[in-house]
């Protein structure tokens, strides 16, 4: 049996209703389901296949043969950008798994036992934010060598004291409630109380950090490509078309432009959807409006 | 307030020490041996033998790491492998193009992102702040090295207004060194401002609906007095925990910008240093970012205390529900829960 601290109004029909007067959420929405279904596609069809190298067409300016235009090895950019919105997505969905994965149940377990356990897991929490994401992202990149599942790592990592906060935070502000007092007294243990009342109560929190650290770890996995840490070549990621458009903004600004404006909006979406969720599903904002 | 700021410089002491370790440890398990890598192929294991002892590296791994921590407190980084020269000299001529950078770039987003917040605030709804808010919206999902690409190719190529990357050095002239910071700084700073002006805007909003508000307003006060000498201040804590935030990732989003731009900073100098196996340049220079922040996450810890006189009269106790480094809507959330506590204490008394 699960408890929640919710108002009469919040049934499905209430929420569903909220959902669908918010602007946020909705484009947010819209714009998230459009990524991906654009990478999803990928897999069966693009335009252009983005591992066929025609050098007759290197560097054409967007047509409407190539929309986006073609890069140095005559790829077309709207295929590469298809195809590299699979890398993005994998990469910051992955890395926010382990984040939750791991820093859930720390935090989690640090809110629940609270003492020297909570203060050793603060501490260390710490100690991870002293190193900033892009320089531990290099130091295992300079371990384990360049590379997408790397990528994963160095971000994933950094995902982990992030998600630890925030579940300490929320549990820390629901294991004083009344209702937990009452289950502690049904003789439940720290570990079920847990499971069954504290983290579906957080759930919401989790699930906006989430939408946050996925619209990170989009930027991130692009930050680190684009150093060439990231997706190895031939595998096209939108960081590495950057870092290939570098040095011909002159000749061929298209190879920039358009890899760009592609994890822009990506990113937005994100942070609109996430925003979106917050304002539908926090009892507090509901408060304020 | 004593022992509110000796907690934290003890913390923050004792995050340092763990980070050397952490680093220490990393560079430890490295593959690649410094000795080997000086020499050459060529060099024959007896060379290599010896060059080895020279350097300590046969000593037991306690000693070589006091060795170097010692080194450290005293600035002695040991000496480059590839440039054979102190590293502390290569980081010197290097912090002097990538501090300024930072720095330069921390002025721009506070000096736009506070105007921004406080036009927000006080317009909240209308449509001046839906603009401005959409615009913060747009500016936070910029990847701050695309945006470089952009700047650079409005700016530099199509408008010859400044120069296309690179970095003339502090003695070709002040004015020219600072041109060729422009561009670079204004990339790292707008994505900055447009976070930091959310956070502003909403911890605004947030004390704007405080009681005290009322009775500044009500005694007489004008909007704009109560909105930037009360307002303001209390709204400072979210904005100062953001700064110091930010500062780390500028000092960080120097490695890349300074890729964009050519410019011979700390971050084109450890990207060199890990290509070439340079793993001494590259321990310092990370030990150096590392410490930078946790010297700033202390200042800001410092500045809170400044500001918000209460948390000189607790000590301690208040600053443990303080997310030091999440993103700003859990900031934002935590402020909150940290004023409903301290309110229900204050009417407790």
């Amino acid at each position: 049996m699960t408890m929640r601290i919710d108002l009469p109004e919040e049934t499905i029909a209430g929420v569903l209703a909220k959902a669908f007067g918010n602007r946020s959420f909705l484009i947010g929405l819209a714009i998230t389901l459009l990524v991906v279904a654009v990478a999803l596609l990928s897999f069966v069809w693009t335009p252009y296949d983005v591992t066929k190298l025609v050098i007759a067409d290197k560097t054409q300016a967007p047509s409407w043969a190539h929309w986006f235009g073609t890069d140095h090895f005559g790829r077309d950019i709207l295929s590469m950008i298809m195809v590299g919105a699979r890398n993005s997505i994998a990469v910051a969905l992955v890395a926010v798994g382990i984040g939750m994965g791991i820093g859930v149940p720390l935090g989690a377990f640090a809110a629940a036992r609270g003492g020297l356990a909570d203060e050793a897991l603060m501490r260390v929490n710490d100690l991870v934010f002293a190193f900033p994401a892009l320089l531990s992202a290099i130091m295992i990149t300079a371990i384990f060598g360049p590379g997408a599942v790397n990528a994963i790592i160095a971000i994933g990592i950094f995902n982990i004291p992030v998600f630890a906060r925030v579940t300490r935070a929320g549990a820390l502000a629901i294991w004083p409630r009344e209702f937990i007092l009452a289950a502690r007294a049904a003789g439940k243990g720290l570990t079920r109380i847990t499971v069954e009342h504290i983290l579906p109560n957080i759930a919401t929190l989790l699930l906006v950090q989430g939408t946050i650290q996925f619209a990170l770890g989009i930027l991130a996995e692009a930050g680190l490509s684009y150093v060439g840490l990231g997706a190895q070549p031939p595998m096209p990621s939108w960081g590495r078309m950057l870092f290939d458009a570098q040095t011909r903004m002159v000749t061929a600004p298209w190879m920039a432009i358009f890899p760009g404006m592609a994890i822009v909006i990506t990113v937005l979406g994100l942070n609109l959807l996430g925003d979106g969720i917050a304002d539908i599903l926090d009892p507090k904002s509901r408060r304020r409006r | 307030m004593t022992a509110y700021l000796l907690k934290r410089i003890i913390i923050a002491a004792l995050t340092l020490v763990l980070a050397s370790m952490v680093v220490f440890a990393v560079m430890e398990i490295l593959p690649g041996d410094p000795a080997r890598l000086m020499l050459g192929m060529n060099a024959s294991a007896d060379q290599i033998e010896v060059l080895r002892n020279q350097m300590g590296l046969n000593a037991p791994l306690v000693l070589r790491y006091l060795h170097w921590a010692a080194g450290l407190l005293s600035l002695d980084f040991g000496r480059s492998y590839t440039y054979s020269v102190p590293v502390v000299d290569l980081v010197r001529e290097r912090i002097a193009v990538s501090l300024p950078l930072a720095l330069i770039a921390l002025a721009l987003s506070t000096i736009i992102a506070i105007p921004v917040g406080v036009f927000s605030a006080s317009r909240q709804g209308r449509a001046g702040d839906t603009l401005a808010m959409g615009a913060a919206q747009l500016g936070v999902a910029v990847p701050n090295f695309w945006f470089a690409l952009m700047l650079i190719y409005l700016f530099a190529v199509w408008l010859h207004l400044v120069p296309a990357g690179g970095f003339p050095g502090w003695s070709a002239g002040i004015w020219a060194a600072l041109k060729s910071l422009l561009l670079p700084a204004v990339a790292l700073a707008l994505p900055q401002a447009a976070i930091l002006a959310r956070v502003a805007r909403s911890a605004l909003i947030e004390v704007l609906n405080e009681d005290y508000i009322r009775t500044a307003r009500a005694k007489g006060l004008p909007y704009r007095a109560v909105l930037w000498r009360h307002a303001l201040r209390n709204a400072m804590i979210p904005v100062l925990t953001i700064l110091g935030l930010q500062f780390a990732f500028l000092l960080a989003g120097t490695i890349i910008i300074e890729n964009v731009f050519y410019l011979p900073g700390l971050g084109r100098l450890i990207f060199q240093a890990i290509t070439q196996r340079d793993l001494i340049v590259v321990e310092s220079i990370v030990m150096l970012l590392v410490t930078a922040v946790i010297l700033i996450n202390l200042l800001v810890d410092f500045s809170y205390a400044i500001v918000d006189p209460r948390l000189r009269a607790i000590p301690g106790k208040v600053r443990s529900g303080f997310p030091s480094g999440i993103a700003p809507k859990q900031i934002l959330r935590a402020v909150q829960r940290f004023r409903e506590t301290r309110n229900r204490s204050r009417g407790r008394q």
